[in-house]
């Protein structure tokens, strides 16, 4: 498509750019697996690039992931210590209420998560060493929002299935360090 | 808190590719256009371009391309909201900033002053079509995103108050919010 802007007033925007990755990729993905649900805790995407040991069946798997940080984001805004307004435990959580954790680490993987304030969470597991991810979390919301959401075959809060999409994610998650 | 600081509306509508102003109003006009042939009646008309498919559908889509684009962190109050939708909002998706105004006593309802909109230009209402909100998209989509914003769904009504085409001086939209709806577990304990 041609964009052209004259008296220009409305946006489209292309693909977004990414931020700067220098893994080459040749040496394999450093992700591991990325869920993406929305506020609903429907599975929108579940996409594993390298994992070894599966468990459970899938949407028992998601499910545990899904309830694993609802619970996880509750629990660590009634612990924080700085912010003084806190409800009880069990108290849904409410915005602009305590903080929000974005990543955990074990000795085999590392966790990174990232909700938007429209409920959608996107979980990254990759391996130990890698540093902070809130900024690939962003890109690949931006990756969704560019080629799910905006999408008008696609009918929102079911899972998804464009090549696009996963095309280009796949692309991205091999730049990632 | 957001770790990159929000982006004002102007940043962003700078940072985005544009397409063309007269595109977008035509574009719009002759969708409207179709509507009337099809539906004939303009309170049909008027409802579909808010509640039942254009301006609803286009919110909850929205709202996810906002807030990937813009970082705002969740809004506190409905104050706070008022204020992101109009500043940032509004310049980022249609190039102009609409103010808000007429707070009511409990801070729940709040009009948006837009002095001139991009969907009108060209436009003129024949005196068949008087009842018609032209732009009654804009309702369906503030409705559509504030209903998708997390923890706190918020459940609103969005009505025109003035109407250029109809002969006042500027575009006001009253937004009042009805309730609330706080995030819940949606699984069912069953096991």
């Amino acid at each position: 498509m041609q964009f052209f802007s004259g008296s220009s007033v409305v946006d489209v925007s292309l693909s977004p750019t990414a931020p700067p990755g220098t893994a080459t990729g040749h040496a394999g993905n450093n992700a591991n697996v990325l869920y993406i649900f929305n506020r609903n805790g429907i599975c929108l995407l579940y996409r594993e690039w390298h994992r070894l040991l599966r468990t459970l069946d899938a949407s028992q798997d998601q499910k545990l992931m899904f309830g694993l940080l609802f619970s996880l984001r509750s629990f660590t805004a009634k612990m924080d210590p700085v912010s003084a307004d806190k409800g009880n435990l069990g108290v849904p959580l409410l915005p602009g209420q305590g903080c929000s954790f974005y990543s955990f680490r074990t000795n085999t993987y590392k966790l990174s998560f990232m909700e938007s304030p429209s409920g959608i969470k996107l979980i990254l597991i990759t391996h130990p060493k890698t540093g902070d991810h809130r900024e690939s979390l962003k890109h690949i919301y931006n990756l969704y929002v560019e080629y799910v959401v905006k999408n008008p075959l696609y009918v929102t809060g079911t899972p998804i299935k464009s090549e696009l999409f996963t095309t280009n994610l796949d692309q991205y998650v091999k730049t990632l360090i | 808190m957001a770790p990159l600081a929000p982006k004002t509306g102007d940043a962003v509508f700078a940072s985005i590719d544009h397409v063309n102003a007269e595109l977008f109003t035509l574009t719009y006009g002759a969708m409207v256009r179709q509507l009337l042939t099809d539906l004939e009646e303009v309170e049909e008309v008027n409802k579909q371009l808010d509640q039942m498919y254009v301006g609803y559908n286009i919110g909850v889509r929205l709202i996810d391309e906002f807030l990937a684009k813009s970082n705002v962190s969740r809004c506190v109050d409905f104050k706070e909201t008022a204020d992101v939708i109009a500043k940032v909002g509004f310049k980022m998706f249609l190039g102009v900033t609409a103010s808000v105004t007429n707070w009511d006593a409990e801070g729940t309802s709040f009009s948006l002053v837009l002095e001139d909109n991009p969907l009108v230009d060209f436009v003129e209402l024949p005196d068949t079509f008087q009842g018609l909100h032209y732009c009654n998209i804009l309702s369906g989509v503030i409705r559509g995103a504030l209903e998708m914003v997390c923890n706190v769904s918020m459940k609103t009504e969005v009505t025109w108050v003035r109407d250029m085409l109809h002969g006042d001086d500027a575009y006001e939209l009253r937004v009042k919010l009805l309730k609330q709806i706080p995030e819940e577990y949606p699984y069912k304990d069953d096991e």
